[in-house]
């Protein structure tokens, strides 16, 4: 069973669907309560980070964060990668998890923002959640924040600049591309998660 | 390196795929959720669904098959049409879709793009605007292209943006359904003028059209539906040829 977590933060329809499409059982919730009974849970999120608040004020986030700890799979998405680090500037007086080092800051230069479409990524071979993903595959992104290149990341993907695609550590793992939307590449990293086995 | 996207559009009424000349006289092209199946297999990078006659009557054919379609889709997936409330997005966003196209509603009333960006993010939120070339400028037109928004089209586009759009979905009307290539120079002036991507759509023919409308009409992505339809290019033939004048694309796909 995977618990996918209902904080808000747009539409979560799409994830759920593909969860199901590959045959994984899908429970979405808001109870912190059934947080801390899932096995596998799943973060997603798209638009403002200032949406992550609504974690902190239902108790999700001390619930996921607990499970975290316990080593219990999890994988966040978009926003949801973007949690995981200390914050973010585009809402600076929201906290993030603070599980990886380093601010998500809005992209430089002279790119169009958002950062919108298939780009590519490059892949560390020792990604659990990554593999039999391509080097070069192309996944679909559609954000104006991103996360900082650190140790744990797992993906790179340029755009104006290099930043995390994919970051993982142990089972905590989180992209920052859509899975859900990405194809063949996105499936088989999903298909990767549910297999999962806890560790 | 991000590439540019191709991205089939399909125009429904009453449940089925139809395409028309310079926003005239339909014709039957199929089912929207099989056709939209088709196109992805075939590599195109975005699907959208234009609910055309977006009748209140027919809403709740529509989401039946936004439903249908979002069902077998793993690439984001666009619905417009008749859209005019932040709970008709809310509708279509629950049966399926990824963002949702606002046109008309948006001129009417143009707090709605923030009111939907706000609940789903900005970047479900396209703007589609549908313009015809002036002496002067080009002028937009809303109600399915039928009457004047009393808008000049840079000024329009621009407020689109301010007010909080994802992206710009341009239609020239002028090139709509002639298959004699894309408005490159119209397109550039609105990729210039704003910040966030546009689509250019109208006039698609040939692979030669989207590359120009890449590298001259400085577009993001491009949109057709006629020449997918009746099977003169498929998406993965037209990305071929694309990438060979240098024009990142995704492939293989």
């Amino acid at each position: 069973m995977i618990t996918v977590i209902d904080y808000k933060a747009g539409n979560l329809t799409s994830v759920v669907k593909a969860l199901r499409a590959i045959g994984a059982d899908t429970l979405v919730t808001e109870d912190p309560d059934e947080v801390r009974r899932a096995d596998k849970l799943v973060l997603p999120g798209v638009g403002h980070f200032a949406a992550t608040r609504f974690l902190a004020d239902r108790g999700l986030r001390q619930a996921a964060t607990e499970k975290i700890a316990q080593g219990t799979p999890f994988l966040g998405i978009c926003v949801g990668l973007q949690w995981l680090f200390a914050g973010s500037t585009e809402d600076p007086s929201v906290q993030g998890a603070g599980l990886f080092e380093g601010m998500c800051e809005r992209f430089t230069g002279a790119m169009k923002i958002p950062h919108v479409g298939w780009n590519s990524i490059s892949v560390d071979p020792a990604s659990r959640l990554l593999r039999g993903i391509e080097e070069g595959a192309y996944v679909y992104y559609t954000h104006s924040w991103r996360a900082p290149i650190i140790k744990e990341t797992a993906a790179v993907t340029n755009y104006g600049q290099p930043f995390t695609a994919a970051v993982e550590r142990d089972n905590l793992m989180a992209v920052q591309f859509h899975p859900e939307k990405s194809s063949a590449a996105g499936r088989t990293l999903l298909e990767n998660f549910v297999r999962l086995e806890s560790c | 390196m991000l590439t540019k996207r191709i991205i089939a559009c399909l125009d429904v009424t009453a449940g089925r795929v139809v395409k028309g000349v310079q926003f005239l006289d339909l014709v039957d092209a199929g089912d929207p959720a099989e056709l939209a199946a088709r196109h992805a297999a075939a590599g195109a990078d975005e699907i959208v669904l234009l609910d055309i006659t977006a009748t209140h009557e027919g809403r709740g054919t529509l989401l039946e098959t936004v439903r249908r379609t979002a069902q077998r889709l793993f690439i984001p997936f666009t619905v417009g049409g008749g859209i005019r409330t932040a709970d008709d997005a809310a509708q279509v966003f629950d049966a399926g879709a990824d963002k949702v196209s606002i046109n008309s509603a948006a001129i009417a009333r143009p707090e709605l793009i923030g009111e939907i960006g706000r609940s789903f993010g900005a970047q479900a939120v396209v703007v589609a605007i549908d313009a015809r070339r002036t002496v002067d400028g080009a002028e937009v037109f809303i109600n399915g292209g039928r009457k004047p928004a009393g808008r000049a089209l840079l000024d329009w586009a621009r407020e689109a943006e301010d007010r909080g759009a994802g992206e710009i979905l341009l239609t020239s009307m002028d090139a709509d359904g002639t298959r004699a290539g894309f408005d490159c120079e119209l397109t550039a002036l609105v990729s210039q003028a704003v910040q966030i991507p546009v689509i250019a759509s109208g006039g698609a023919g040939t692979a030669e059209h989207f590359a120009e409308v890449f590298l001259v009409g400085k577009a993001d992505a491009a949109l057709a539906a006629s020449i997918f339809h009746f099977g003169i290019a498929d998406a993965r033939t037209l990305k071929e040829v694309i990438a060979q004048r240098g024009i990142p694309m995704r492939l293989p796909c």
